[in-house]
């Protein structure tokens, strides 16, 4: 099979249009990878399943990987001489940028027929927070169909056209993605109020909170403002002390 | 419908004739046409685990069938990321609950592709030893738990587990558990078996075949067992390459595809031995292809038990306490009982990998369940879906 270099090369002269990069692999796997283009991901996806010289048939692993944004701190080193002489003083200023994150999704491509690969893509969001739709590749294999919808539902990657896109291992009300890395788990997924001393003290937060509709109780202080289906009923916005003494 | 509309058609069809009094009221005619859907699980017998179906039937028919997972999800892959390469591994041993030494091996293969890590040559042996021993724990299971969901309770599941019951005490024996083996390590194995060990293990697989042999006398040939399954849940291995389905399942439908040949991972290739294909890939090419496996595991274990070496287990330059792979990623996957099995590891360099996923066999393989399933009654899914194999430990993970 060819390497990774001349099939992006010979991407890169069939799609013009599209941006092929090679990530190299630095580990002793050297496994290299493309990360594609998103918007012609679908294309590029159904050029390396029909071309005869590829024929990647079978797509095997689809996976997601979070990103996110990374502080890095520049030092800038200047000279400054010094005035009276002597040897001159090297300054450091350092400032902080942030590397905007991303999510990504990994998709691990052999081929069937030829018994050769794997050819490793890659396709990555523009940020991780609103452009976080990626074409979806399940047209092109169906293996993606399942994948797809863990990735849609732990790192919340939207997969446009995929034909059934549901959360598949967390349940539907849940609204948080729990493979980020910024994923902040809630103190209690069964919270309901009690009246015994150290949980109700921790409780009063959460309730006065649920009260004023700013947090879920259930959910953790991470998850977006959203008032609770029942936190208007008398029995919840009771002051615990009263509901038992 | 109200009390009133059944009291007009008990005087309708009495105006036809019918004498006066009780009559039997032609139920069927009011609801024909009429689909119902019917949630199987998860808590089922035959689901295998906290499977849930939710079927829609016309009749006794399937039109639709939607698998729902997630009932045993405890994002294995989180718990990863947050502890360290060596202490995920007795967590594999949960994924797929029947086959840990394979599962282990597997997050071991992938680890020491990371990090570039050698396997001495005892290890490698004693790696396939466990392997198709797993293989032949599993496949036994399969075809037990299989005639439980063609009905007949538990006598042919209880003379596959006696089988299945040698070879976890030989893992008892060996690693101190019976099915969280814990056994693989990042260049090598955990223990040495002692030659007692050995040699109880080589009378169990040279008696192997005679419980194939018995097993196939008793069930291959039974009336029932090919009525139910001769043409049941056919799948076309075009669309299994295209779903990604691997393992007994998609060469049942005689893709020549094993990752053992393909891969050559390990010492496979100084084995010799045959992959069985199925020609129909239907549930009987399913059965039938486990079962041949398993003679073919037979082969290999014989000959593994011939020419093992002595030697080390661990290689001695494998770090098993602060191991920190170079930055990197890999993606390590090996013949599982169930098919690829497949692990991808991010590493940024600290003692925790930054990315770990598990590519389940067991969840993929279900992608084209609906489809095997359309158009057999209900009764015949249950017998698919145990002709699939699955364990749900590794399907919510």
């Amino acid at each position: 099979m060819e390497t990774v270099q001349q099939l992006r090369d010979r991407l890169a002269a069939r799609f013009p249009a599209a941006r092929v990069e090679l990530v190299l692999n630095p580990g002793v796997a050297a496994e290299h990878s493309l990360r594609l283009d998103a918007a012609l991901g679908r294309d590029i996806a159904l050029f390396l399943r029909d071309d005869p010289a590829l024929r990647l048939d079978y797509c095997s692993n689809v996976t997601g990987v979070d990103w996110p944004d990374k502080e890095i701190t520049d030092v800038v080193k200047t000279t400054v001489p010094d005035p009276a002489g002597g040897p001159p003083k090297i300054v450091e200023e350092k400032s902080v940028h942030v590397q905007p994150g991303c999510l990504e999704a990994v998709y691990h491509l052999y081929s069937m027929s030829l018994k050769h690969g794997p050819v490793v893509i890659r396709l990555r969001t523009g940020n991780r927070a609103d452009a976080v739709t990626l074409p979806s590749l399940t047209p092109v294999w169906r293996s993606c169909d399942f994948q797809e919808r863990e990735i849609f539902d732990l790192f919340g990657i939207v997969f446009a056209g995929h034909p059934d896109l549901r959360r598949l291992l967390m349940w539907d009300e849940f609204k948080d993605h729990p493979m980020r890395k910024d994923y902040v788990e809630p103190d209690d997924y069964e919270w309901e109020p009690t009246a015994h001393g150290a949980v109700l003290e921790r409780a009063k937060a959460h309730q006065l909170a649920a009260v004023a509709g700013v947090v879920d109780p259930g959910q953790s202080s991470a998850n977006p403002p959203k008032a609770a289906p029942g936190s208007t009923t008398p029995a919840t916005t009771a002051p615990v002390k009263e509901a038992k003494p | 419908m109200s009390c009133s509309d059944f009291n007009d058609l008990d005087a309708e069809l009495t105006a036809f004739g019918h004498p006066g009094g009780s009559s039997v009221r032609a139920v069927h005619d009011q609801f024909h046409g009429d689909l119902l859907e019917v949630s199987m699980g998860p808590q089922h017998p035959s689901t295998h685990g906290v499977f849930r179906m939710v079927a829609t039937l016309d009749g006794e028919q399937i039109v639709k069938l939607k698998p729902v997972f997630g009932y045993l999800h405890r994002n294995h892959e989180k718990i990863a990321e947050n502890t360290t390469y060596l202490g995920s591994m007795p967590y594999t041993d949960r994924l797929d609950y029947l086959c840990s030494m394979s599962t282990n091996w597997a997050y071991a293969l992938a680890v020491e592709k990371l990090s570039g890590q050698a396997v001495p040559d005892r290890a490698q042996y004693l790696r396939i030893i466990m392997a198709e021993l797993t293989r032949l724990v599993n496949h036994a299971c399969l075809v037990g738990f299989l005639f439980n969901d063609l009905g007949t309770s538990f006598t042919p599941l209880l003379y596959a587990f006696r089988e299945r019951e040698k070879i976890i005490d030989l893992f008892e024996a060996l690693s101190g558990s019976r099915m969280m083996c814990n056994y693989q390590r990042f260049g090598g194995c955990r223990v040495d078996p002692t030659p007692e060990w050995l040699a109880a293990a080589r009378t169990l697989v040279e008696n192997f075949p005679r419980f194939l042999d018995e097993y196939e006398r008793m069930l291959t040939g039974n009336e029932i067992m090919l009525a139910r399954t001769q043409g049941i849940g056919r799948l076309d291995p075009a669309h299994a390459v295209n779903a990604g389905l691997t393992g007994p399942v998609l060469r049942a439908s005689g893709v020549d595809y094993d990752l053992r040949k393909v891969d050559g991972y390990g010492f496979y290739p100084r084995f010799d031995f045959r992959v069985p294909l199925g020609a129909q890939g239907d549930t009987y090419d399913r059965y039938m292809l486990r079962i041949l496996e398993m003679r073919e595991s037979v082969k290999i274990l014989v000959q593994a038990f011939r020419d093992l070496p002595g030697g080390p287990i661990m290689d001695p330059k494998a770090k098993l306490r602060s191991f920190r792979p170079k930055a990197g990623e890999a993606y390590g996957r090996l013949e599982g009982p169930k098919g690829e099995l497949g692990f991808y590891l991010i590493s940024d360099g600290t003692p925790n990998p930054y990315r770990y996923r598990v590519r389940p066999p067991s969840l993929i393989n279900l992608t084209l369940l609906e489809e095997m399933c359309l158009g057999h009654t209900i009764a015949d899914a249950v017998v698919i879906l145990g002709s699939i194999d699955i364990v749900l430990g590794e399907v919510d993970r």
